[in-house]
C-alpha cells in the first residue's frame, strides 16, 4: 500500500472541558475522495482548522506524506501542498476573480515579494491563473470583482484559489454550503473531474452526493471518528442511521 | 458584458489597467502651475507638496495593506530630526542628508514593524498611538539633542547641488519637493501594481484567507511598513531641509491624526488620495486661518463628517462614482 498523503495520529483538541477532537486517526490516500460527514457540531470543521494549522491541537501529529508538518505555521503548510477551502466565502471582496487566482499563483512561484515589477509582466502566473478559472468556467466573468460574482460562481473561485497553490491534499469545508440542489450537483462534478494526483476530503451534508461521488466516508461524532468505511458500509451501519442518517430523517 | 478580446487575453487586460491615464499626467502638469499662477504661495506649494508625500506613505499601509496607524509622524519626525541634525552638525549638502535620514527612518521603521505586524485592528491603532507618543516624549526630553520645544536651531543647508540656494520664497524649496514627491509618487505606483501590491490588496481584502493561500503575511507586512516608514521619512527630511528648522510638531499626534485625515478625505487606496487630500487640506488651512485662526478646525471637522457619509471613499472615490454616472447615462 502506498504511503498515506495525509495521516493524522492520536490528534486531541478541547476547549475547556468541551472535547471537539479526541484521538483522531486518519489516513487519506493520494488521489482518494474521501468524505467527511456527522452531525452538527461533530467536530468536522474543527478537524480541518487542526490539520491546515489554523488551529493548535493539544496532542497527537500530522503527516503529510512522510513528512511531520505538526509544527508548520498555516502558510507553511500550504507550500507543502495543504490546502483548505471555506465553508463561508473566505475571498476577496474587491478584487477580480483573476486579481484573486493570480495572487495564489504568485504566492506559490515566489513572485509575490517582488515590488519592482509589474504585474503584468509575469505572464506565466497570469496565464495559469486563467487556465484554472477557464477550467472551472469562470472565465467569462474573471475580470469582475468578487462581490459581483453569483454565489455559485464564489464557491467556485473558493475552489480556484486553493488549486492555484497547486495542493496534494485538498480539504472542502462544505463546498456547495447554499447552492441550490441542482448547482451542488454540477459543482460536485467540477470536484471528481479534479487531478487524479490530488487526494480530497470533502464534508458534506446532502447523502446523495455524499454516496455518488466518495471513495470512503468517515463519519464523526461527539468529536470523534464513529467509524470508518466504503459509502455501502457505511449505508448498511445501524449506529450510522442512528447518530447520523436517521436524526436527519427525522429533520 | 465583458469583451471576448479582453477575456481571450487577460495580460493585456491587465496591462490597460494599469497604463496611464491622461487624467494623471494632467494633473502632475498642474503641480507646475503654482510657478506661473501663484509665485507668492511657493512656500505653501512646497509644504503641500511634502504633506502629499507623507500622505502617500500612510495611503502604502492604510490604502492598500490596511494597517490603520495614528502613529506615522513617528517616521516623518525621526528624519526630520536626522536631516536638520546632520545639516546642524556641518554636512548641508541636501541630498545625501534626504537619503541618510530616509535610511534612519526605514530602520526606525524595520524594528516597529515586528511589533505592528502582530496586530489588527484596535490593537494596532493603540500600538501605532503608543510608538508615536512614546518618541515624541523622547524627544521633546532630550531637548539637548532637539532643542526640545524650542525647535532645532541651526540648520544650514547647502546649495542644491552647489547651484540652487533655499530661498525666502520657496522657489527652490518647491522644486525640490515637487521632484522628490514625483519620484516616489512612480515608485509608489510601481509598487501598487507590482505582484507585491497585489498581494497587500489581498491582505487589506481578507486577512484570513491569506494563510490559507500560502501568503506569508506578516513578512508582506514588514516589508511595506519599512518602505513607508522610508517615504514618510523622505518627506519629513524635506520639511526640515526646506524650512531650515524641526520642531517637536513634526512627531506630534496631530500631525499623525492630520496626515489620516488628510488621506480620508482624498480618499484611501487610490495612490492620488492622499495628494488631493492634501492639497485640498493645506489649501482651507491657509484660507481659513487667515479669516479665524481659532475655529479652522470647525470646518476641517465637518468636512471630514461629510466626507465620510457622504463620500465613503474620499473626494477621489466620489469623482470616480460621478465619472462612471455619467458614462452610464451616456450611454
Amino acid at each position: 500500500m502506498s504511503p498515506s498523503a495525509l495521516s493524522t495520529r492520536g490528534l486531541d483538541k478541547s476547549f475547556g472541558s468541551l472535547v471537539v477532537a479526541s484521538d483522531i486517526e486518519l489516513d487519506l490516500p493520494p488521489g482518494e475522495r474521501y468524505a467527511l460527514i456527522g452531525p452538527n457540531g461533530a467536530g468536522k470543521t474543527t478537524l480541518i482548522n487542526l490539520i491546515t494549522g489554523m488551529l493548535k491541537p493539544d496532542k497527537g501529529r500530522i503527516f503529510l506524506g512522510p513528512d511531520e508538518i505538526t509544527a508548520l505555521k498555516p502558510e507553511e503548510r500550504v507550500k507543502c501542498g495543504l490546502v483548505r477551502t471555506f465553508q463561508i466565502n473566505t475571498l476577496f471582496p474587491h478584487l477580480s476573480a483573476l486579481e484573486a487566482v493570480t495572487l495564489a499563483v504568485c504566492e506559490r512561484r515566489g513572485y509575490a515579494g517582488s515590488w519592482w515589477e509589474k504585474l503584468p509582466a509575469y505572464g506565466d502566473a497570469i496565464e495559469e491563473a486563467y487556465a484554472i478559472l477557464l477550467s472551472l468556467r469562470l472565465a467569462a466573468s474573471c475580470h469582475r470583482p468578487t462581490r459581483e460574482l453569483a454565489y455559485g460562481q464564489q464557491r467556485l473561485l473558493e475552489i480556484a484559489l486553493a488549486l492555484a497553490t497547486k495542493p496534494k491534499v485538498l480539504l472542502l469545508d462544505e463546498p456547495a454550503a447554499g447552492v441550490p440542489q441542482q448547482e451542488s450537483a454540477e459543482l460536485f462534478s467540477v470536484i471528481a473531474g479534479l487531478s487524479q494526483e490530488i487526494a480530497v476530503l470533502f464534508i458534506e451534508h446532502d447523502m446523495n452526493v455524499v454516496f455518488r461521488f466518495a471513495h470512503r466516508i468517515i463519519v464523526m461524532a461527539a468529536g470523534r471518528i464513529l467509524l470508518q468505511g466504503t459509502p455501502k458500509e457505511i449505508a448498511a451501519d445501524a449506529r450510522v442511521r442512528e447518530v447520523y442518517l436517521g436524526r436527519a430523517r427525522h429533520g | 458584458m465583458v469583451t471576448s478580446s479582453a477575456v481571450a487575453e487577460p495580460q493585456r487586460y491587465l496591462e490597460a489597467q494599469i497604463r496611464w491615464r491622461p487624467v494623471e499626467i494632467a494633473f502632475w502638469l498642474a503641480t507646475l502651475l503654482p510657478f506661473v499662477l501663484t509665485p507668492n504661495y511657493l512656500v505653501l506649494a512646497s509644504q503641500i507638496a511634502i504633506t502629499a508625500l507623507f500622505a502617500l506613505s500612510l495611503d502604502l499601509i492604510l490604502g492598500y495593506a490596511g494597517i490603520v496607524s495614528l502613529g506615522h509622524a513617528a517616521y516623518f519626525g525621526f528624519a526630520s530630526y536626522t536631516a536638520g541634525l546632520i545639516a546642524k552638525w556641518g554636512w548641508g549638502e541636501p541630498l545625501t542628508g534626504l537619503v541618510i535620514a530616509a535610511a534612519a527612518a526605514g530602520a526606525l521603521g524595520y524594528l516597529t514593524s515586528f511589533i505592528v505586524a502582530r496586530f489588527r485592528h484596535l490593537a494596532l491603532i493603540m500600538i501605532t498611538l503608543g510608538l508615536g507618543l512614546l518618541l515624541a516624549e523622547a524627544a521633546n526630553s532630550a531637548s539637548w539633542l532637539t532643542g526640545g520645544a524650542d525647535g532645532l536651531q541651526g540648520v544650514r543647508m547647502w546649495k542644491l547641488f552647489g547651484v540652487f540656494q533655499f530661498d525666502l520664497y520657496g522657489t527652490t524649496a518647491y522644486n525640490y519637493s515637487l521632484v522628490v514627491l514625483f519620484v516616489c509618487f512612480l515608485v509608489a505606483r510601481r509598487l501598487i501594481n507590482s505582484p507585491f501590491g497585489l498581494a497587500l490588496r489581498g491582505i487589506r481584502e481578507n486577512a484570513t484567507r491569506m494563510p490559507a493561500i500560502g501568503a506569508p503575511t506578516r513578512a508582506h507586512i514588514r516589508k511595506v511598513y519599512t518602505i513607508a516608514a522610508v517615504m514618510a521619512g523622505v518627506a519629513g527630511a524635506l520639511l526640515a531641509q526646506t524650512t531650515e528648522t524641526v520642531s517637536l510638531e513634526t512627531l506630534s499626534f496631530q500631525r499623525s491624526a492630520d496626515v489620516l485625515v488628510i488621506l480620508i478625505l482624498g480618499g484611501a487606496g487610490r495612490l492620488y488620495g492622499g495628494l488631493v487630500g492634501a492639497i485640498i487640506y493645506m489649501v482651507a488651512r491657509d484660507q481659513f486661518s487667515g479669516i479665524n485662526p481659532q475655529y479652522w478646525y470647525f470646518w476641517i471637522g465637518t468636512l471630514l463628517v461629510a466626507v465620510v457619509i457622504f463620500l465613503p471613499n474620499g473626494i477621489l472615490g466620489g469623482a470616480a462614482r460621478l465619472v462612471r454616472f455619467f458614462e452610464r447615462s451616456r450611454a
